[in-house]
């Protein structure tokens, strides 16, 4: 068992609770409690949070660690060693590994790496169809009794209607979760980027809004058709997130999702033809960005995901069109959303909590996300001042295909605990 | 060798960001070098120890020849690397054929490559100058400058000059560096063509875009045409190659709507029949082998400058 916590003096951010205030937080055998015995705080751990953010931990829908298949790019080791970096004490893991996570024996291999390997918590999510192939579906029944938390095809999804709707019926009989990166992919082909003026006058094939629209609109109405519960991963272009508030005005179970780089980034990033910008969905213009911020805070989007995708360098130390799609974000979701929307006066640092933590939890169902007495001891502090350079030799990630790689950034965690354990501890 | 004040980059990658005044300086050079185009004894000692690669990862007659004997006529040893003979085709990427030419101390890379960007990724890259020669739909920086030496030929100053670029726009790398070129010489840039192919988002890049022929055509200057690129673009962008020719094809009836002098321009390979008439092509109004010619000129003049920029940059830097 692990020893008592005493975490002093930190601000308490508990937005499912409506707490915020400066306050002691205490865990003992790994659950978060009112407070210590004078035996157990003589034998505390003790964390001077003074001036820091102490929250609920981070949970992170949306990420691709590589194993099996791709241990070059990411495992379940450095993949949860970034998690906890970042701030992270839960993690969604995509199916889209090799081979893909569309039958027990795999989602089984998955959890028993997760089991020896990972510090923070991961779920593990399973293939829609066989293959992720979009053409039949794949035993989602089996893919939950082995423990899948959400079924998904992402980063695609299957392109005949008659699949998707049957998936969402098939799953709804589970109640499970389904997790949609969709795109027409008739739309975009060869694209590597948004389709705009910049795609115009870099010559570089554009995808357009369309693209995700179409798809965005197929997964509401066939949320409306089946009763499934349907999260919409990524969502990037502004024009779907006026459907999406549609869609919730009309009662449907439908969820969304933004990343860190498309609340902060825009299509202008491409001119340097640096595939460090390339990604899936593309980064699209300011007017989307701006959709995307006013979403988020009107709740027509619920939470922050970092679709963390690792690459390594020399694949992306190529041209522009050969490069692969994605961004790592796990390390850099904390500093980029306090620069786009607490510094930038969108929203408050409770907010983000709620984006960061509480929301996702509420998606998955999962009795986390809050710092009730009782509940798991997945605590962040944070320290929202601190400056640190994005360094591929300090980040814990085996990949650095960050867009902010090299800049400065403000606001890191200093302590992560996982059911109570320190799995991260960075006292200065 | 001298340099010009007005002209310092070792790399030409694209006109987007080239001053007009850097226009000037290359158009200048180049027409001293085309005086001497025709002597009998051809060859100048400006590049003379000087080893430049053509790297050519796709197909070319026009632009590969045109910089093998600019570069000759400058008395630079050539060698030109063709991608389907090269060990790109083994696996190689561009950076390490790239740098691999670099060790055995190369001086210049000329690039033609089939993505976007390709030569502002390998200028990064490499240390020696790099020549884009076309970088997929993106830019073609010496056909920008080739054609607009020849507009400047025939028209003089081309401020306030009517020019209509025709065809296949969305495609076209020469389109782009034509934009660029010639607004920044103050003419005024109609695109057009087919909705499908000329998207009305390229006037956010100032020029006009118009799918009415007859108005696009009516008091153009000049009409430079391009080809329609079957190889790049997927077969959704228009019917059929017959259907263009009957919609925009530039034949006798329609050519009868330009202006008495307006002159005729197409950057090659030419489909005949299908975007030019063929007597058109031959015609007098046709300045399609000027252009050509201009082209080795043109080369000559950003082979030089780049050149002595690149030695310039290399002395600074001893000292």
């Amino acid at each position: 068992m692990s020893e008592p916590l005493w975490i002093q003096g930190g601000r308490i951010i508990d937005p499912a609770n409506s707490r915020d205030e400066e306050a002691d937080l205490f865990a003992l055998d790994g659950k978060i409690v009112e407070t210590l015995s004078e035996g157990e705080r003589s034998t505390a751990r003790k964390i001077d949070a003074s001036g820091q953010i102490v929250c609920p931990g981070f949970i992170d829908l949306h990420s691709h660690f590589r194993e099996p298949g791709q241990s070059q790019k990411e495992t379940i080791r450095s993949g949860s060693l970034a998690a906890a970096a970042g701030g992270y004490t839960t993690v969604v893991i995509m199916p889209d590994v090799s081979p893909p996570a569309d039958n027990a024996g795999v989602i089984q291999y998955i959890l028993d790496a997760v089991a020896k390997h990972a510090c923070v918590n991961i779920l593990v999510t399973g293939c829609m169809t066989q293959g992720r192939a979009g053409d039949n579906l794949a035993p989602i029944g089996s893919l939950k009794k082995t423990g899948v938390v959400a079924i998904t095809d992402s980063p695609d999804s299957p392109q005949n209607n008659e699949i998707m709707r049957r998936t969402l019926e098939y799953a709804g009989m589970f109640d499970l979760l389904i997790m949609e990166q969709g795109r027409d992919r008739s739309l975009t082909e060869g694209a590597t980027m948004h389709e705009g003026a910049t795609s115009l006058r870099l010559g570089l094939h554009g995808s357009p809004r369309a693209a995700e629209d179409l798809s965005v609109s197929r997964a509401t109405v066939l949320a409306a058709l089946t009763g499934a519960r349907v999260h919409l991963q990524c969502i990037s272009s502004g024009s779907a997130v006026d459907m999406i508030r549609r869609a919730k005005s009309r009662g449907l179970k439908v969820t969304a999702e933004v990343t860190p780089h498309h609340l902060s980034l825009t299509d202008e990033t491409m001119a340097s033809y640096d595939p460090r910008y390339k990604t899936n969905p593309p980064l699209r213009e300011e007017w989307d960005r701006q959709a995307l911020i006013e979403g988020l805070l009107d709740g027509t989007i619920d939470c922050i995901a970092s679709d963390h995708e690792p690459h390594v360098d020399y694949e992306k130390d190529v041209e522009f069109d050969l490069a692969p799609f994605g961004v790592i974000g796990l390390e850099t979701a904390l500093p980029i959303c306090m620069a786009t929307l607490v510094r930038g006066d969108a929203a408050e640092l409770t907010d983000l909590v709620r984006f960061l933590s509480t929301n996702p939890a509420r998606i998955l169902e999962l009795d986390k996300g809050h710092l009730s007495p009782g509940a798991e001891a997945d605590v962040t502090v944070f320290d929202p001042d601190e400056k640190w350079v994005v360094d591929p030799d300090t980040m814990e990630s085996l990949s650095a295909n960050s867009p902010w790689l090299g800049e400065e950034l403000r606001g890191k965690a200093t302590h992560v605990a996982v059911k109570g354990n320190l799995v991260l501890q960075r006292d200065s | 060798m001298k340099q010009s004040a007005n002209w310092t980059r070792k790399h030409l990658i694209g006109l987007e960001n080239v001053k007009p005044s850097e226009i000037d300086v290359i158009h200048d050079t180049a027409r001293s070098f085309r005086k001497t185009l025709g002597r009998s004894v051809k060859k100048l000692p400006s590049l003379r120890g000087k080893t430049l690669v053509n790297l050519f990862m796709e197909p070319s007659t026009r632009t590969r020849l045109a910089f093998e004997l600019a570069a000759k006529r400058l008395s630079a040893d050539v060698i030109s690397i063709i991608g389907q003979s090269s060990s790109l085709t083994k696996g190689e990427t561009l950076k390490d054929t790239a740098k691999n030419v670099e060790a055995l101390n190369a001086d210049m890379i000329v690039l033609r490559h089939s993505c976007a960007g390709s030569s502002l990724y390998l200028s990064n890259v490499v240390d020696v100058p790099v020549i884009n020669a076309g970088d997929g739909a993106h830019e073609h920086p010496t056909q920008g400058l080739l054609d607009s030496f020849t507009l400047r030929d025939h028209l003089g100053e081309l401020k306030g000059k009517k020019i209509t670029i025709l065809g296949d726009i969305l495609f076209s790398r020469v389109a782009r560096s034509n934009v660029f070129a010639l607004t920044k010489l103050g003419a005024h840039v109609t695109l057009a063509g087919p909705a499908t192919l000329v998207p009305s988002g390229f006037t956010t890049l100032g020029v006009e875009v118009c799918h009415d022929l007859r108005a696009a055509l009516a008091d153009a200057d000049a009409v430079m045409l391009l080809r329609i690129q079957h190889e790049r673009q997927s077969s959704t962008h228009f019917p059929s190659l017959g259907e263009y020719t009957s919609m925009f094809g530039l034949n006798q009836n329609r050519a009868s709507w330009l202006k008495p002098d307006a002159i005729i321009m197409h950057p090659g390979p030419v489909n005949r029949g299908v975007e030019l008439d063929s007597a058109l092509a031959d015609s007098k109004r046709s300045v399609i082998l000027n252009q050509v010619t201009n082209g080795l000129a043109i080369r000559m003049a950003v082979l030089y400058l780049c050149g002595v920029a690149s030695d310039l940059e290399k002395k600074g830097k001893k000292k």
